[in-house]
């Protein structure tokens, strides 16, 4: 008779939950496209996120799971008891958490990651290079930039999408405009009978942008594909690889620099990312 | 740190006294190989055993694990709770002792996994020191992890007549306490009969790999072009053996398990895979290891150069197992010397 499980030795202890998730509140929601929609979530007891530009959360539907999502909105905005986040369905969680309206609530764990590297850019020119979903993320640092634009000097916004119709975020895209002096230039792959603006890949606006390579930093965010050709643009014009600043998207399981899933050789893009210096990845065979 | 024998006699006296207040595992025979098991008979326990199939790393990080139970709908785990029971691990290898201290490094490091340091706590290490080497296919001569090192409440040698019983921690020393089965002798005694044994034994370990200890991340290091990746890459059938039974692999998945009824569940994590082709896959389809090449030179260089740098310490504790398990005939040493070869020419 097996005595190795002796019941009373057995003791049910209780841990920190590090993997049990905030409750967040979904407060607004916009379909923006076909298949993105946009949300603001308030977290329980008016908690602040702490977020800084560049961060994600890992958002968790219990019986679906979790999933990394970047965090689009600035911690400088108005209402700071709340973030904003936009998701394009693409998977099994992207699918029940664009199902979800005002007034559910979404378990929130975070923010993670190391965030834009914003004391280095203030003070220099900076250069926002965007394709597809890339606004997303990246719309948390324009508008930290935007509400704290005399920080910095001329500020360059440079958009590329599918089409006309995949642009997201475009009336407050209008608005930095009029308000603020950025430069800005959007181009589609594919043209629709009404757009009169640039078409072809996102490359081709970079030469056409006058910078100053000792003081301007370029952000890219996008996928894959296109960091390869835009950092070959951003290097034609000298702008040195500890100026190109990027972000990158992987699977994360944990956010905690445990699981695995996330690690560019020895990079782990929950911890060490997901913005990175390219100087810091260009030797990294696995990032790009 | 004290010192004292063991009749070999009153080896199975020992596990009767430790189950008294413990489980017991340790390692016993399952057909034609070994796993460790619990010990419900003192007489199963194998002590000249070749590396079990899985390593002890199961006991702290269960292939399966709870991280919390939820209610659907809701957003925060009702429970997050770990079980622990007082626990022995009795007879590990020093190969698996230094893979519980890779463990140990990543899930302490900030932040601190709390399941695992619960474990952890709840588990003392008996040590059994291999006296002559378990095949071809190890290479703790080379990882230098064939000799007892740190890692252990107690270390046990055969020195031939008798055992030699090195506590090495206060929690050690609880567990031989003044039982009457172990003998005081002369301290000094005692180490130079374990010293004297020790050294004879180095001689009959050989390094399979022809490089030395020092200069394998250095070789990593200049290997990320070689040609040795697409010929692993060509024979490996993707099915994740290695890491499973490798003694460092620590990689998850996480997954919610929902009740039948749909009114709640477990979300919990799971072993995975970095062999596995969908492990580095992002939502957006991309595939950043999607060759078998790429993937297998992940695992080599998770072993030999990313840990060094980060947990200064190697990651592979030379036990063989990925080597003696692999259906398509992979072979560390193999690759390794491989690699060793391809810097000597360059």
């Amino acid at each position: 008779m097996c005595n190795c499980n002796n019941k009373d030795r057995v003791k049910t202890i209780d841990v920190n939950p590090l993997y049990s998730p905030m409750e967040g509140t979904i407060v607004r929601t916009e379909q923006m496209t076909e298949n993105e929609k946009f949300f603001e979530i308030k977290l329980e007891g008016d908690r602040k996120l702490g977020d800084l530009p560049g961060q994600f959360v890992q958002l968790s539907i219990f019986g679906i799971g979790e999933a990394p999502i970047s965090i689009s909105s600035s911690p400088t905005k108005t209402n700071k008891n709340t973030f904003e986040i936009c998701v394009r369905k693409v998977g099994v969680f992207t699918a029940a958490l664009t199902a979800l309206n005002e007034g559910d609530k979404v378990g929130v764990r975070g923010p993670f990651g190391k965030p834009f590297p914003i004391d280095d850019m203030k003070g220099n020119d900076l250069m926002l290079v965007a394709g597809g979903l890339g606004i997303v993320p990246l719309r948390s640092l324009i508008n930290f930039v935007m509400d704290k634009r005399r920080d910095f000097g001329e500020v360059t916004i440079l958009l590329g999408c599918k089409q006309p119709g995949d642009r997201l975020f475009r009336e407050e895209i209008e608005s930095w405009q009029k308000s603020t002096d950025i430069n800005y230039a959007c181009t589609v792959d594919k043209a629709d009978p009404e757009w009169k603006g640039n078409v072809g890949v996102i490359t081709t606006l970079i030469p056409g942008v006058d910078i100053d390579v000792n003081r301007t930093y370029a952000v890219v965010v996008g996928p894959p594909i296109m960091y390869k050709f835009v950092i070959q643009e951003l290097i034609k014009k000298g702008l040195p690889d500890k100026q190109i600043v990027l972000s990158l998207e992987r699977r994360m399981k944990c956010g905690l620099g445990k699981c695995g899933h996330c690690q560019i050789n020895d990079q782990y893009v929950c911890q060490d990312g997901p913005t990175f210096t390219y100087e810091e990845i260009k030797g990294l065979e696995e990032a790009l | 740190m004290r010192y004292v024998y063991l009749e070999k006699d009153n080896l199975g006296k020992f596990v009767d006294l430790l189950k008294k207040d413990h489980r017991v595992v340790g390692p016993v025979k399952k057909e034609n190989q070994f796993v460790f098991a619990d010990i419900d008979n003192a007489e199963d326990l194998v002590v000249e055993y070749k590396p079990t199939i899985l390593p002890p790393k199961k006991y702290f990080l269960p292939q399966k694990e709870k991280l919390g139970s939820f209610t659907m709908g809701e957003t925060k785990m009702d429970k997050t709770t770990v079980e622990i029971e007082p626990t022995v691990i009795f007879a590990a290898h020093t190969c698996d002792i230094d893979g519980m201290e890779c463990l140990e490094a990543v899930f302490y490091n900030d932040p601190a996994d709390p399941y695992y340091k619960k474990r952890r706590k709840a588990i003392k290490v008996i040590g059994y020191e291999c006296m002559a080497p378990c095949d071809d296919c190890a290479t703790c001569a080379t990882m230098d992890t064939h000799k007892p090192k740190a890692g252990y409440d107690i270390m046990i040698t055969d020195i031939g007549k008798k055992y030699v019983i090195h506590i090495n921690s206060s929690a050690g020393d609880e567990l031989i306490d003044d039982h009457k089965i172990f003998e005081k002798g002369d301290e000094g005694d005692i180490k130079a009969a374990l010293k004297e044994a020790q050294k004879k034994k180095l001689d009959k370990f050989k390094k399979h790999l022809k490089a030395d200890f020092r200069d394998i991340q250095g070789i990593f290091k200049k290997s990320f072009k070689s040609a040795a990746w697409d010929a692993i890459g060509k024979k490996c059938v993707s099915c994740g053996n290695c890491t499973a039974v490798c003694p460092t692999c620590y990689c998850f998945d996480v997954q919610d398990n929902v009740e039948l009824d749909m009114s709640g569940g477990e979300r919990g994590r799971v072993w995975d895979s970095c062999q596995l082709e969908e492990f580095a896959e992002v939502a957006g389809g991309e595939n950043f290891r999607e060759e078998r090449s790429s993937r297998q030179k992940h695992r080599y260089y998770r072993k030999f150069d990313y840990p060094v740098d980060k947990y200064n310490k190697f990651f592979c504790t030379g036990c063989g197992r990925c080597t003696r398990t692999c259906m398509a005939g992979i072979s560390l040493i193999e690759t390794v010397n491989e690699l060793t070869k391809e810097n000597k020419n360059v």
